[in-house]
């Protein structure tokens, strides 16, 4: 019986945490920008404005949900779920401390790999059931994004896989206790972190969204609580590859000090808002990439990139025995 | 203004065109007028065969003398066109103008010569109803295609309360909506192309990109822009008719609001015509005080334009940067002035106020602090590997097609083309100072966004120097027509009392006359061609303002680029609404 409980308290756990972290994001988001931007950001809500989440959730929530006459109504209402559904079930398998995950799936990477291809089903369906000219182009773009940075994202991961010889996360994490992948695998750790901006959508990739350009690309159509489930989607899934890249590159859980659980998931915990602030730093200072270059840099310089670095690790895992 | 050949080419005309005559004006530009049925021949010989021809046709507009006094000889009509050429070869200018009669004058198009005539000429039939025969397109290009009347024509209202009620009936409202829709037939647009359909976007009015109510309808192949068509209009306030019911000098906040972003260089080209017409001659100290604010809203309008710009190409925090400086610019504005983005503080003979105490040191903080600024920018933005990835090579534009299409101020210089008028044409004392003319090499957008910074710290050196010599004395001429005149002498006799309150209360009276008053504005030249009826308020009251050239450009720096090129090209045209609309 405490087992059950204990697995309950875990299932809860991973269930509230993103979305705590996602909505705060929402905040802390606007104070880091305003921050790096010269200005204040939301302070008057509560204490530093940390209630301006609320707020905002009392404002979207009350927002009347409009769904425009010439939108293709059911799949206009699914295309936010997805996208939240695909990107909550990936935290399924990520092991946050010892013990501590959902599923320890042995194929965790893949099922990972899985469900951020499906994300990018939301966005395509949810311009093309928009029936807009901004929001076509815009789900267009992604389409093309997307699936182009899947390609090297998944490859950028192989040599990870390599090295701990196995698709579990709780092992990969498990095996850098003495070295963290981001030493021997850097190029794989950069070629991932750019992979993970890209299939988040934020600049310099924001194209399917572009505002100067394409008002707001895919959601310009979506308002109240379906542009939330957008809104929240893509802070979910930064919260998502900042804790794969914890995982993969960062050493998971480990750190100097205690070994117990708690201090394990706190690790686990700063390393991810660092990678978080990070995501948001590189928002506030790079501008937009063109389409076709976006393109270019993809195929021309990431995957062969990631290729190389593929061999490279191989070979020399093979030469060590 | 040191123009060479002023009157040569005038008697180069007559010699060539019998019936060409010849009319003295108060600013000195050479004019001619010739008969409506010769006026194709001069032009095209002015703009194409003369050597050094004027390939730049600056404005072309209308006037209607129906109702004015004092034409001194000029030749009798109902409606004059006036044509005004430009040529940066022989730094020189000349006018050209024709006599109309009758309720619906026309006149040949000179679209073929002179493309860059279009909107001009769609202006004058829209404002004037004067129609170019063989013009392309006649349709309206500032009013709504549904308008009855011709806004600029004496017999059409000024005020509201001088029109019927206006009623918006249901159906009424939804039939004028149908006709704004755009139908790329036309504009001669094909629907689709061999196996495949055209997109067809509209980008605005009300869109990110378009920083006001500009609309553009985008064909598009893809993500490539085939053709753009702007529709420009929704921004229009009847400046130009405004001046003909505002005294002279109440029209000075009226001009404020031309190009919204640039304050006092609004006011400076206005000033100038008006007193070119009364001849007054501005104190030194007056003078330098318009040169240093005139200076600083140039500052000011390239920091909303590099932020806007950079904001386009989606980086997203340098606004705020451009923003926080512009608002340590406008703090200065606001102690000298009271006023911010509308200062209202040029005065026909001079300025407003005096300069406040302690004005000194707050600019020379500013000279510092922003001298650092733009060095970090240049760091920041320019030298950001995307930014030049995103900016460089896009839109090129060469000085000849620049030049052709009437283009000025940064988008002119860009191309290689030091033409500033600050320099070529000196006016209100910009010979006294020290400095450069940063030009580009591409003509692309990056080279557009480059001249913006660097025209800024040049701008910086000029306000340097006016701080450091400001000169003594009064700040308002001693001038009858000055106003508001100066009080002092009024307590002394009664009739500069009465001239005082004459020119208080309705205003001075400027003498009968033509004048074209023209700066550099902060977007390109950009000038008042005023006509006096010797009465209290303008007779006519023409704008040409830099934007509006440009805008007419974008097309022809557009065709072939993706979406995103689009709007950095739109962007780094640095244009205003308020401006190209009026």
């Amino acid at each position: 019986m405490p087992e059950l409980l204990r697995y309950l308290l875990v299932i809860l756990g991973v269930v509230l945490a993103p979305l705590t972290i996602a909505a705060g994001l929402t905040w802390g988001e606007r104070r880091l920008l305003a921050l790096f931007q010269d200005r204040y950001g939301p302070n008057r809500v509560g204490p530093a404005g940390v209630l301006q989440v609320l707020a905002d959730m009392i404002k979207i929530l009350t927002k009347e949900d409009w769904v425009p006459p010439f939108a293709d109504r059911p799949v206009f209402v699914l295309a936010p779920a997805i996208i939240i559904i695909a990107t909550y079930l990936s935290f399924a398998v990520i092991v946050f401390a010892p013990g501590i995950a959902v599923a320890e799936l042995n194929i965790g990477l893949l099922f990972f790999l899985a469900m951020s291809s499906l994300s990018v089903y939301s966005v395509a369906l949810a311009g093309w059931a928009s029936n807009s000219k901004y929001a076509l182009l815009g789900s267009l773009r992604s389409i093309g994004q997307m699936l182009s940075y899947e390609v090297f994202m998944g490859l950028s991961l192989m040599g990870v896989v390599v090295m701990a010889g196995t698709f579990d996360l709780g092992a990969i994490v498990r095996a850098q206790a003495g070295l963290w992948y981001i030493v021997p695998q850097f190029i794989g750790f950069f070629i991932f972190f750019i992979a993970g901006l890209a299939e988040t959508r934020r600049i310099p990739f924001d194209l399917p969204e572009a505002e100067s350009e394409l008002v707001a690309g895919f959601h310009t159509e979506y308002s109240g609580m379906k542009f939330a489930m957008f809104f929240l989607g893509e802070y979910v899934a930064i919260t998502l590859f900042a804790a794969m890249l914890t995982v993969l590159f960062l050493g998971g859980w480990h750190g100097p000090g205690s070994q117990s659980t708690l201090v394990a998931l706190g690790w686990f915990l700063l390393k991810t808002l660092a990678l978080i602030a990070v995501f948001i730093l590189i928002r506030a200072s790079l501008p937009r990439l063109r389409y076709d270059q976006l393109m270019e840099f993809g195929w021309k310089v990431m995957l062969p990139l990631s290729l190389v670095n593929l061999l490279v690790t191989g070979a020399v895992v093979l030469w060590r025995g | 203004m040191v123009v060479e050949a002023q009157t040569d080419i005038i008697a180069e005309l007559r010699g060539r065109f019998p019936g060409v005559t010849a009319q003295e004006t108060a600013d000195g530009v050479p004019t001619a007028w010739a008969a409506p049925a010769a006026v194709r021949d001069v032009l095209r010989y002015l703009h194409r065969d003369a050597p050094r021809p004027f390939r730049m046709l600056y404005d072309l507009t209308a006037i209607d003398e129906r109702t004015r006094t004092h034409r001194d000889g000029q030749p009798a009509g109902d409606f004059s066109v006036v044509y005004h050429l430009l040529s940066p070869e022989r730094n020189a200018d000349v006018r050209v103008k024709t006599a109309l009669d009758g309720d619906a004058p026309s006149l040949p198009t000179i679209t073929d010569l002179c493309p860059a005539a279009d909107w001009y000429e769609r202006e004058a039939w829209d404002m004037f109803g004067i129609t170019f025969a063989g013009h392309p397109r006649p349709r309206r290009l500032l009013l709504p295609p549904w308008w009855e009347g011709h806004a600029l024509r004496k017999e059409h209202p000024a005020r509201r309360t001088e029109m019927g009620p206006f009623p918006l009936p249901d159906d009424a409202h939804l039939a004028y909506e149908e006709q704004m829709r755009f139908r790329p037939e036309e504009w001669g647009l094909a629907t689709e192309g061999e196996d495949f359909d055209y997109l067809f976007l509209n980008i605005g009015p009300n869109h990110p990109a378009t920083h006001g109510v500009l609309r553009l309808a985008v064909q598009l192949d893809g993500q490539e822009v085939v053709e753009v068509i702007p529709d420009i209009g929704f921004h229009h306030r009847g400046a130009e008719k405004m001046g003909e019911r505002q005294s002279w000098h109440t029209y000075i906040p009226y001009t404020d609001r031309i190009d919204y972003l640039s304050g006092v260089l609004n006011e400076f080209p206005y000033v100038l015509a008006v007193e070119a017409l009364a001849g007054i001659a501005v104190p030194d100290r007056a003078r330098v005080i318009r040169i240093m604010l005139a200076e600083l809203f140039r500052v000011i309008s390239h920091l909303v334009f590099f932020g806007t710009f950079v904001q386009d190409l989606g980086m997203m925090s340098p606004v705020f940067y451009f923003f926080t400086d512009r608002e340590r610019a406008l703090s200065i504005i606001s102690a000298i002035t009271g006023g911010r983005m509308h200062p209202s503080y040029f005065r026909i003979g001079g300025v407003a106020l005096d300069l406040p105490g302690g004005w000194e040191p707050m600019v020379r903080d500013f000279l510092a602090h922003m001298r650092r600024q733009l060095d970090e920018y240049l760091a920041s933005v320019v030298r950001n590997g995307i930014y030049r990835l995103r900016t460089v090579g896009i839109s090129e534009l060469t000085s000849a097609q620049a030049i052709a299409w009437g283009a000025s101020g940064p988008v002119l210089r860009a191309t290689g083309l030091a033409w500033d008028l600050r320099k070529q044409q000196p006016y209100g004392g910009y010979d006294q100072f020290d400095f450069e003319v940063p030009v580009g090499t591409r003509g692309d957008t990056y080279d557009r966004a480059l001249v913006h910074l660097e025209e800024m710290r040049q701008s910086l050196r000029i306000i340097e120097q006016c701080a450091d010599a400001m000169p003594a004395g009064p700040y308002i001429a001693e001038h009858p027509l000055a106003t508001p005149p100066p009080k002092a002498r009024t307590l002394h006799d009664i009739e500069t009392l009465i001239d005082h309150f004459l020119g208080v209360s309705w205003g001075p009276v400027i003498p009968p006359g033509e004048a074209m008053g023209r700066v550099e504005g902060a977007k390109g030249m950009y000038s008042y061609y005023l006509v006096s009826d010797s009465s209290t308020m303008s007779y006519r009251t023409r704008i040409r303002t830099p934007s509006f050239a440009h805008i007419q450009l974008l097309p022809h720096i557009s065709r072939g680029l993706m979406v995103p090129d689009l709007i950095a090209a739109l962007a780094s045209l640095d244009f205003v609404l308020g401006e190209i609309d009026r």
